[in-house]
């Protein structure tokens, strides 16, 4: 039965679980392995076997945590980061397991008992400590990184798996879209278009490969923004979501930059904070449970968390305002994991694609499947996610469509990378961009240069 | 058989990514959809994932020869324990045999491979114009090789019956190694209906390979009503009214009070949270029929008492009406931490009876009862709500059950209507069946595994398979005479 959590002289255990961050054990147990979440599971259904389930992961950690089995199994390390944390296994839970703090609470266990090699330390430090703590370190990189395509040094940068991590791997295919021009927090701002009633306001959460690589998908969200009535800003000093953290439980140095993000927010009152990556949201609305035991922040980041708006989500909570340009083509989307799963957001994104004039939109199959990207999923599990693409390819080369509509930029260049590689030459878009081109464009509508409010 | 050799010769039929053996990797073999405490875990010795018939085969010959029981597992959503390894011996795990063969519009027949999830089985047959009729509410993850064994229903078998009303025939692989077919494509039987007999036998007398399914065409229209009641009493009255009519909706459901305390909530459905029971009723079938027999169990309802009759016919509509009752499970996690969901079946004319009796129950136990049923075909799903963290509350739950069972099958009930009996319900059946009548299935079961190998400890209470008959039908006799109902 249960190890009951001792909690002496501040050691915390649960069985083989110990020191901070341990799977709550109320959340464990309320699992009652009913088998519902298996169909949605990605790596179930490329597997068929019971561990690489949501339930068989939930009984892996209940058995840890009873002492049946080492917390340091490589069974144990191998199913915890197989799982894609997509989440949508939580979405159908009968029982409203929530997993993915299960899964991450795991991971901060293995993170911290975990023997490593001096190299592996080095590579994350530099990979998720260094280069995502302050987003004027990533702009950098970013930058550098253009620079070494233009000079033939990309060679190196893959090799890290640098390139990938920042959606950048196939400079090739993604070059026309790469955004000349990052967006620097506290420098641009779009000012509404007067719709009705009293002036509005938003702030746009700008997250580190969208603010970079996609920062022109950025702008067209502020625009379609602005043009539905809201000013709308990038507040300074924001910082990256932390995100990739959570996911590979490092879990103090997300804490570090969710307080970051929260003291920068905080100047802006109640004002709905506006997201256009499914992954940043969720994570941001998890800041309340991230902080939760920390004293000076847990109320304020619940009050972060509960601000915090996907952008398909914040137009669906208002009218409207119809956009005009016809756009006669094609599309089928991609659900984000994050956005349908963790957000349960599904129907908002539909609506405004149907609400474009001339735009027709197909369904694929098993869009709601995830399409094998997962954060950093695609680069520690290139063979699943590999495998994981090419289904949804498949499935999106099935349809008429000209373009994959999706909302996450992770999603956006994996989907892309897979039809590419199983010969489709379909455009990958966020759907940020889609609603902007209805609305007139970048020509409609530009931002103040240097003149966040914020 | 040395245990090196016997993973060897397994790594040998089907690769080395088809086999577990370690420790840590069984873990997640030993438990199956079932209650904890109301059925036991147990470990296997090793699990195997096959892709054809012959490696199953292969498998079985393999298992005899080291001895070993072999157990068939599907998704292992059961309810009832079925694919538990009560022995330990090798799972065979049908999860990698998942391809639907076949669609045969003009036979309105699919064949498919043990594996396939029941739901996609619809969803692929959908463009066609049909679907698979039986749905359990796991349908979203259940597999048809288990919807086989045990003779799954759902809420839409009231107008279309369960699952052996819908295969036609079966590959199985037999305790022996042999790979036979039964049944076939054509509606007639000649000889024995093997097929029946595999329906429905858990496991225990072959290991499903093929399934030649019935597809079932879809309905030109579909209304969905919803009719509040006062209590009970009247839903069940309208219950009545409705099948006395000659009327058979594609579904039939009730949903109680306290159901309604955890679902409206949820899901926002639309029942009125004051009413102390909600009929669900669905009918299908061309239009114009469809409008009349609605206008007509409209009727019958608001006599029996109905403060209203909503009615759905758009698909968004439907679908949310539906949802309150398919999503019913979940959202008593709002009202406990765990549930036990039972299975019973009475004879319709005594569920008003049968619902009081539950009630009952529920006060002498102290035990909060929901009720969520197929109130059409009389299945009960009286659903427990109690928390396993409190001292004793699973023995409370396992003994409130046995009363609930007992109260149904002296009404003329049967043990279950559709989750099978697996360990969880083996202890019961001589409630139901006398000795004599054990001794005619265990016939049946010694003639096709004889050894007793196929997922052994199920269905037939403890110890009955090895050598205690003559103790056991004593015992039967002296207790039940007069009280079984067949």
């Amino acid at each position: 039965m249960a190890v009951a959590i001792e909690n002496d002289a501040n050691i915390l255990r649960l069985g083989g679980f110990s020191g901070p961050d341990i799977p709550e054990d109320d959340l464990l147990r309320a699992c009652v392995h009913c088998g519902m979440c298996l169909s949605s599971c990605p790596t179930y259904r490329l597997t068929g076997q019971e561990m690489s389930s949501p339930r068989g992961r939930l009984w892996l950690m209940r058995a840890v945590a009873d002492d049946r089995l080492e917390l340091l199994d490589p069974l144990f390390d191998e199913q915890m980061y197989q799982c894609l944390n997509c989440r949508a296994c939580e979405a159908v839970c009968p029982s409203g397991v929530h997993y993915g703090p299960l899964v991450e609470a795991s991971r901060a266990q293995l993170e911290q008992h975990r023997p490593r090699s001096a190299q592996e330390r080095a590579l994350r430090r530099v990979g998720l400590d260094w280069l995502f703590a302050d987003s004027g370190r990533l702009r950098l990189v970013v930058r550098m990184l253009r620079l070494a395509e233009k000079t033939g040094m990309t060679a190196l940068a893959r090799r890290t798996g640098l390139l990938k991590l920042l959606g950048m791997e196939d400079l090739q295919a993604l070059t026309p879209e790469i955004s000349r021009r990052p967006i620097v927090p506290g420098n641009e701002r779009w000012l509404a278009d007067p719709v009705s009633g009293e002036r509005r306001h938003a702030r746009l959460f700008n997250g580190c490969v969208m603010g970079t690589v996609f920062a022109n998908t950025n702008r067209a969200a502020a625009r379609v923004v602005a043009r539905n009535g809201s000013d709308i800003d990038v507040p300074v000093e924001q910082q990256c979501c932390g995100a990739l953290h959570v996911h590979a439980g490092m879990m103090e140095e997300a804490r570090v930059l969710a307080r970051r993000n929260i003291d920068a927010f905080e100047r802006s009152g109640d004002d709905p904070i506006i997201v256009t990556a499914a992954g940043c949201g969720a994570a941001l609305k998890e800041y309340g449970f991230l902080l939760k035991d920390d004293a000076a922040y847990a109320e304020r980041a619940q009050r972060f968390s509960d601000r915090v708006r996907d952008f398909t989500e914040y137009l669906g909570e208002r009218d409207l305002v119809p956009p005009s340009k016809p756009v006669p083509r094609t599309v089928t989307y991609q659900e984000p994991c994050h956005l349908v799963h963790a957000q349960r957001i599904s129907r908002q994104p539909r609506d405004l694609m149907n609400a474009i004039p001339g735009l027709e939109l197909v369904e694929m199959r098993e869009s709601s499947l995830c399409c094998g990207s997962a954060g950093i999923y695609n680069i520690i599990r290139e063979e699943m996610a590999n495998e994981l693409g090419d289904r949804k390819a498949r499935h999106a080369m099935e349809t008429p469509a000209t373009e994959v509509i999706t909302a996450n930029p992770g999603c956006q260049m994996q989907v892309r990378a897979s039809l590419r590689r199983n010969g489709s030459s379909a455009r990958v878009r966020h759907i940020a961009e889609l609603l902007d081109e209805s609305y007139g464009g970048a020509k409609s509508k530009r931002a103040i240069i240097g003149r966040s409010e914020y | 058989m040395d245990r090196e050799i016997l993973v060897e010769k397994l790594q040998g039929i089907v690769g080395k990514n088809g086999v577990f053996t370690r420790p840590a990797d069984l873990l997640v073999y030993e438990y199956d959809g079932s209650v904890d405490g109301a059925v036991e875990t147990a470990t296997p010795s090793a699990v195997a994932l096959p892709t054809t018939a012959e490696q199953i085969a292969d498998i079985v010959i393999l298992a005899r020869e080291a001895g070993l029981p072999v157990v068939a597992r599907g998704a292992g959503t059961g309810l009832s324990g079925g694919a538990v390894p009560q022995q330990g011996g090798i799972i065979i795990s049908l999860t990698r045999m998942n391809r639907v063969l076949e669609i045969d519009r003009e036979d309105r027949t699919a064949l498919v491979e043990p594996g396939v999830i029941n739901l996609e089985l619809s969803e692929e047959t959908l463009p066609h114009g049909f679907f698979f009729a039986p749905d359990p509410s796991s349908q979203k993850a259940c597999t048809i090789g288990g919807n086989v064994a045990e003779n799954s229903g759902g809420p839409h078998c009231l107008k279309y019956g369960v699952t052996t009303n819908h295969v036609l025939g079966l590959e199985i692989v037999l305790p022996d190694g042999r790979i036979v077919w039964t049944g076939g494509r054509s509606a007639g039987v000649s000889g024995y209906d093997l097929t029946g007999a595999m329906v429905g036998s858990e496991g225990m007398l072959g290991i499903v390979t093929k399934a030649l399914v019935r597809l079932t065409p879809s309905p030109e229209s579909t209304l969905v009503l919803l009719a509040p009641f006062a209590d009970i009493e009247s839903a069940s009255h309208a219950t009545s009214r409705i099948i006395a009519a000659g009327i058979v909706p594609a579904a039939l459901e009730m949903m109680d009070n306290l159901t309604i305390q955890a679902v409206e909530p949820a899901y926002h459905a639309g029942y009125p949270m004051d009413a102390g029971a909600v009929l669900l009723i669905e009918i299908d079938g061309s239009t114009d029929d469809v409008r009349g027999t609605g206008v007509e169990i409209a009727a019958l309802c608001v006599e029996s008492g109905a403060t209203e009759v909503r009615s759905a016919t758009e698909r968004a509509e439907r679908d949310l009406l539906w949802k309150g009752r398919k999503m019913a499970l979940g959202a008593m996690g709002r009202l406990a931490p765990n549930y036990y969901l039972h299975d019973t079946v009475v004879p319709r004319s005594k569920l008003p009876a049968t619902l009081r009796r539950v009630e009952e129950i529920s006060r002498d136990f102290d035990l909060p009862i929901a009720n969520v049923f197929h109130a059409g075909d009389g299945n009960l799903h009286p659903l427990m709500l109690f928390d396993r963290r409190v001292n004793g509350s699973t023995e409370r739950v396992l003994e409130a059950s046995k009363e609930i069972i007992t109260y149904c099958v002296d009404v003329g009930g049967a043990l279950s209507g559709e989750h099978g009996i697996g360990t969880e319900k083996r202890g019961y059946m001589t409630l139901v069946y006398t000795a004599d009548d054990l001794a005619a299935m265990a016939g049946l079961k010694n003639s096709f595994d004889p050894t007793g190998m196929f997922n052994p400890e199920k269905l037939f209470p403890k110890g009955y398979m090895c050598g205690e008959v003559r103790a056991l039908r004593m015992q039967a006799m002296a207790q039940k005479l007069g009280i079984h109902a067949l």
